[in-house]
Formats: structure tokens, C-alpha cells, sequence
């Protein structure tokens, strides 16, 4: 029981969706879930994309991504694109400034978030996805929303050899699984 | 089959789902046989027809998708928000 106002409550600890899952290393390319953050989808009003992307970066320190692309702020920050006129806000919890020109939506534990790393991870992901993940055609920092292995799901790039994988909570099971097996397959083949 | 999104560039049909021809939706007092003809009556023709496709698995986009049903190709593919379709005055 914590604290909280004048009255005791249930302490309710944050259970991401990879709870329970290890993290992995095959072959060269690791697993592992990222750390917890406040995730909120920014939907721009219809015409105030510009004036959202003003108060982003007045609040953030960072503009509204472009299309299947991405940006960084204050304090590691971070906005990608999400799908049509919809940006995910990474990290902090969107300034009440926002909401003039957005709507604004809760999504933090909505996700599992994960990252797939190391020589190869593009490999891996070739296996599941029917786009072109290679740094030619998918620079860093780039973001889209494709499908993975019939789960809807954002990608985005974060380095090199280093991606960040987003399924709906209720997936990230399959999600491992899914992942998993490729790595194996992947790992097999080198 | 691919289809060239206007937001996410070409992707595989997987991605997508189709929801049938693309009409134009009657207006408003439209008479009854206008709205007949658009809830039941399809040409289904061996050529060049318009359909809406939702992308479902990208962008999240509805799009107006012309293609040739006799040789799959693919002619055209727009926004359907940036169509005139439907909901004529």
C-alpha cells in the first residue's frame, strides 16, 4: 500500500507486456524489451498540423515528424510518424499546450516495445516484413508502419544495426515468438 | 500485386484491404432507385475499375485504387478524402 493524497491505495506497479519474457542473444542479433515510456498518439485537428508542430517544439524541443520519418527533443524526447496525419510521442507526457491542436491519447503500456539489435537484425527482420528495411531504403531515424508477420506494427530505425519493434500489447507474445524464430533461422544461415 | 500508397510508397497487397467498387454516394433526397443502385447494383467489368482500398496494415489510409481487372494492372491510386466521392451536396 502506498500513499497517495490523504488515503492508502494498492501500489500498482507498471507490468509491461514483455513481463516474463527474457531477453535474447542468437547468432549476433539481440532481443530485448525497452525501458517503459510515456507513449501518447498526437492526432493534429485538421489544418493545424503547422501549429502543433510549433507548440511541440516550444514544449518538447522537437517538430512534428514527416511522413514515415522522425524527430528528437529535450531530455531524449522523441516523436515518429505513426500512420496518416498521427505522430507517437516517446518519453515525456505531452504538454497541456498540445491539446489545442491535437487530440491527444494515452497509449503508454497500450504497446510492447522492443528492441531488435546487432549485425544482422535487418535479416531478421526481412523474414517478417514485406518492406525494404535496408539503411539504403531505411535510413536511421526513419519510421513506418508495416506488417509483421500479420501484426500490425511500427518500425522504426534507431542505428545502424538497431531497430525498434511496436505491437499491441496484447501481441507481444507472438511477437517473441515470432522474433525468436527468425533469429534461430537467421543465426542458422551464417 | 503492389499498390503504390501515396503516403508509404509501394507495398505489398497483404498490407491492404479491399471494401468493394468506389461510388459515387448519393446526395442528400437523392430518390430511391439512386440509392438502389448504389447499395446493390455493380458493374463488375473486365477492364478498368475504381475500388477502395483501406490500407490497413500502413498508414491507416482509405484509397481510391484504379486498376485493370484483365491484366492487374494497377493505373492509379489516390487519397479517397482527396476524391470527389460521395456525399454530393
Amino acid at each position: 500500500m502506498i500513499q497517495r493524497g490523504s488515503g492508502l491505495v494498492a501500489d500498482l506497479g507498471v507490468k509491461t507486456a514483455w513481463d516474463g519474457l527474457e531477453a535474447l542473444k542468437i547468432g549476433a542479433v539481440t532481443l530485448a524489451e525497452s525501458a517503459p515510456q510515456s507513449l501518447t498518439t498526437l492526432a493534429p485537428f485538421r489544418g493545424q498540423e503547422a501549429a502543433l508542430s510549433k507548440a511541440m517544439t516550444v514544449a518538447h524541443g522537437l517538430a512534428f515528424p514527416p511522413v514515415q520519418g522522425s524527430t528528437t527533443g529535450k531530455k531524449s524526447a522523441r516523436s515518429i510518424w505513426f500512420g496518416r496525419d498521427m505522430a507517437l510521442l516517446i518519453g515525456p507526457d505531452p504538454d497541456a499546450s498540445l491539446a489545442k491542436y491535437a487530440a491527444l491519447t494515452d497509449q503508454s503500456a497500450g504497446w510492447a516495445v522492443v528492441e531488435l539489435a546487432g549485425l544482422g537484425a535487418e535479416d531478421v527482420l526481412a523474414r517478417l516484413c514485406p518492406v525494404d528495411l535496408r539503411l539504403a531504403q531505411f535510413d536511421i531515424g526513419a519510421s513506418l508502419r508495416t506488417e509483421l508477420k500479420h501484426m500490425m506494427a511500427s518500425i522504426c530505425r534507431l542505428d545502424k544495426d538497431r531497430f525498434q519493434i511496436m505491437v499491441f500489447r496484447s501481441m507481444a507474445r507472438t511477437l517473441y515468438h515470432d522474433l525468436k524464430t527468425a533469429m534461430e533461422a537467421q543465426a542458422a544461415r551464417r | 500485386m503492389r499498390i503504390t500508397c501515396p503516403l508509404c510508397g509501394e507495398r505489398d497487397r497483404r498490407e491492404f484491404n479491399v471494401k468493394g467498387a468506389a461510388l459515387d454516394r448519393p446526395g442528400e433526397g437523392a430518390d430511391q432507385d439512386a440509392w438502389h443502385s448504389y447499395v446493390n447494383l455493380r458493374q463488375n467489368p473486365a477492364g478498368v475499375l475504381a475500388e477502395l482500398w483501406y490500407h490497413e496494415m500502413g498508414c491507416g489510409s482509405w484509397l481510391t485504387v484504379t486498376r485493370n481487372t484483365v491484366t492487374h494492372e494497377v493505373l492509379k491510386v489516390e487519397l479517397a478524402s482527396e476524391t470527389t466521392l460521395g456525399g454530393a451536396a
